[in-house]
């Protein structure tokens, strides 16, 4: 019972050259590419020294006096969270108009329109794996967006300022369950921004999934996704949210070998490594434990074997019986 | 003419049938989950999860019943496999199965009060019921409760590997029920041994 780590490494000795001397190399290149230069950091500074904390002063030249006052949580920005975000390189500015150096900021400011995903992200060759067009599509057909107004958009749920690309990642599954999962419940588990969109009283969760067997477990091991968006077999995540009707409820349709997980949530690692010969599906092997997909191709082999000789041993048995019997 | 010898006192007649209906139902919805498949389920997935939990928990209890039965009533003596010339004893039961009683040879190993079991029979009930289902048992319990078991071993997954032991045993017992089943059929008639479950009197040859 080998991993998919160690079958990797045993079939390609050559891999672990690559992986324990190459690739470190790789990534340190890659990342110093990938960090935000010094000059923005200091420009982005001249907003955070406001907008990175809970408070800020300036001077009223009316009064002459040093003024302290709370920043709204909304437009506070996490500087830890934004510089391992996914746009950690940008400055502020190149999203935000450049009028906003002034302050107070100019009230026309507010009226800012802002830039959804597409805008950057459709149309590039750099981004073109990610599908940002289909993403677009498939989010235009889902509750999302049809049961609400253009209010709902992208940010609502990958804010621009924190979010990070989690499931090409290379993290445990569970982790990757959790973040995601969070994203859903950011609304769906606080009345406040849920009626942000909608007059109706958030629906308790908990209660909702109650008939779910092993509730907790479920939270923890599958995303929300898992059960409400259908899956799109050329994009990775799952974008068209269904209405409530429409969810999964048959528990076969993830406990069985051709489990929707393997379109899902275990997609990517499926893509990155999916051995044939070893485990029947070596990703849910070994990231998980879903009854009825988790299937071995030899255990199942060898048992139809046995099963079979059994059979057959108790059958020539019982018919040299019948045929010695005493007359 | 046959012989009557009462073997089977009530508490283990009724342990014995409840423990079968109980392996019955597990093997039955254990083989549904396992090879479950949603254009065709056997039994309903849920529908055989709650039956495998069910009767699981239920021979747990039935299992300390045995074991308790086993150590404090004189049952347990049948269970102490002695190791002196077992191999060789072992070997002549297995050829009266297999060609001595073709020729109607008489059982080497006959039942008495002090011996129900043959030799063969012995050690497999032992194997069967101190290792396999202690084993199946403890891993059953450990797939309800997953997070008691250890989640990583060495560098898969520690539930994986509970499953697999759950899984592998499980087919063990499935084997051991269908060739016990054969054998009882091997009585002084074919049915026989299945009366004496009910009535618990051993008939002889």
């Amino acid at each position: 019972m080998t991993s998919l780590f160690t079958q990797y490494f045993r079939k390609v000795p050559v891999a672990f050259i690559l992986t324990f001397f190459f690739f470190p190399m790789m990534s340190i290149t890659l990342k110093a590419q990938n960090k935000p230069k010094d000059e923005t950091i200091k420009i982005n500074e001249n907003c955070l020294k406001c907008h990175g904390q809970s408070k800020y002063k300036y001077n009223n030249p009316e009064s002459g006096t040093e003024v302290t006052k709370r920043m709204y949580l909304e437009t506070i920005i996490n500087r830890t969270e934004f510089y391992e975000s996914n746009h950690k390189t940008f400055k502020c500015t190149d999203c935000h108009s450049a009028d906003y150096d002034t302050f107070p900021h100019p009230g026309r400011l507010r009226m800012e329109s802002k830039y959804a995903c597409i805008d950057c992200h459709g149309g590039d060759e750099a981004y073109a794996k990610f599908k940002f067009e289909e993403i677009e599509t498939e989010f235009q057909s889902s509750v999302h967006s049809t049961k609400h107004s253009d209010d709902f958009n992208c940010w609502m749920c990958h804010n621009p300022h924190t979010y990070k690309i989690n499931a090409r990642s290379d993290e445990k599954i569970r982790d990757i369950v959790a973040y995601d999962n969070a994203i859903c419940l950011n609304c769906h588990a606080d009345i406040t921004k849920y009626q942000m969109l909608t007059d109706k009283v958030n629906p308790n969760i908990l209660q909702k999934h109650e008939w779910l067997p092993n509730q907790a477990l479920h939270f923890k091991n599958v995303r929300c996704i898992e059960c409400h968006a259908r899956t799109n077999d050329s994009i990775l995540v799952a974008h068209n949210i269904q209405p409530k009707s429409k969810a999964v409820r048959r528990c076969v349709e993830c406990h069985s070998t051709n489990s929707i997980l393997m379109a899902s949530l275990y997609k990517y690692k499926v893509q990155e490594g999916r051995s044939k010969t070893g485990f029947y599906n070596g990703v849910i092997m070994n990231e998980g434990y879903v009854i009825g997909a988790n299937r071995n191709y030899y255990l199942g082999l060898i048992s139809l074997i046995m099963f079979g000789c059994v059979a057959f041993g108790i059958a020539i048995h019982a018919t040299l019986r019948i045929i010695k019997r005493k007359k | 003419m046959s012989q009557k010898i009462y073997l089977y006192p009530v508490w283990i007649r009724l342990w014995h049938a409840l423990n079968a209906i109980l392996i019955i139902l597990l093997i039955i919805s254990g083989v549904s989950m396992q090879y479950t498949n949603p254009a065709n389920p056997f039994i309903r997935f849920d529908i055989a999860v709650t039956m495998h939990n069910i009767s699981g928990m239920i021979l747990t209890a039935n299992y300390m019943v045995f074991l308790i039965g086993t150590f404090i009533t004189p049952n347990g003596k049948y269970y102490k496999l002695s190791l002196n010339g077992l191999f060789a004893r072992l070997i002549k039961q297995f050829t009266y199965y297999t060609f001595g009683i073709f020729k109607h040879e008489r059982p080497p190993f006959p039942v008495t009060k002090e011996s129900k079991f043959n030799p063969l029979q012995q050690f497999t009930y032992v194997i069967a019921m101190f290792i396999l289902v202690p084993i199946v048992i403890i891993t059953g319990w450990a797939l309800l409760y997953p997070e008691v078991v250890l989640t990583k071993f060495f560098l898969g997954s520690g539930i994986k590997v509970n499953d697999f032991i759950h899984v592998i045993i499980g087919f063990f017992v499935s084997f051991f029920m269908f060739v016990h089943i054969y054998f009882c059929t091997i009585g002084a008639t074919f049915v026989s041994n299945f009366k004496s479950m009910i009535n618990g009197f051993h008939e002889s040859h």
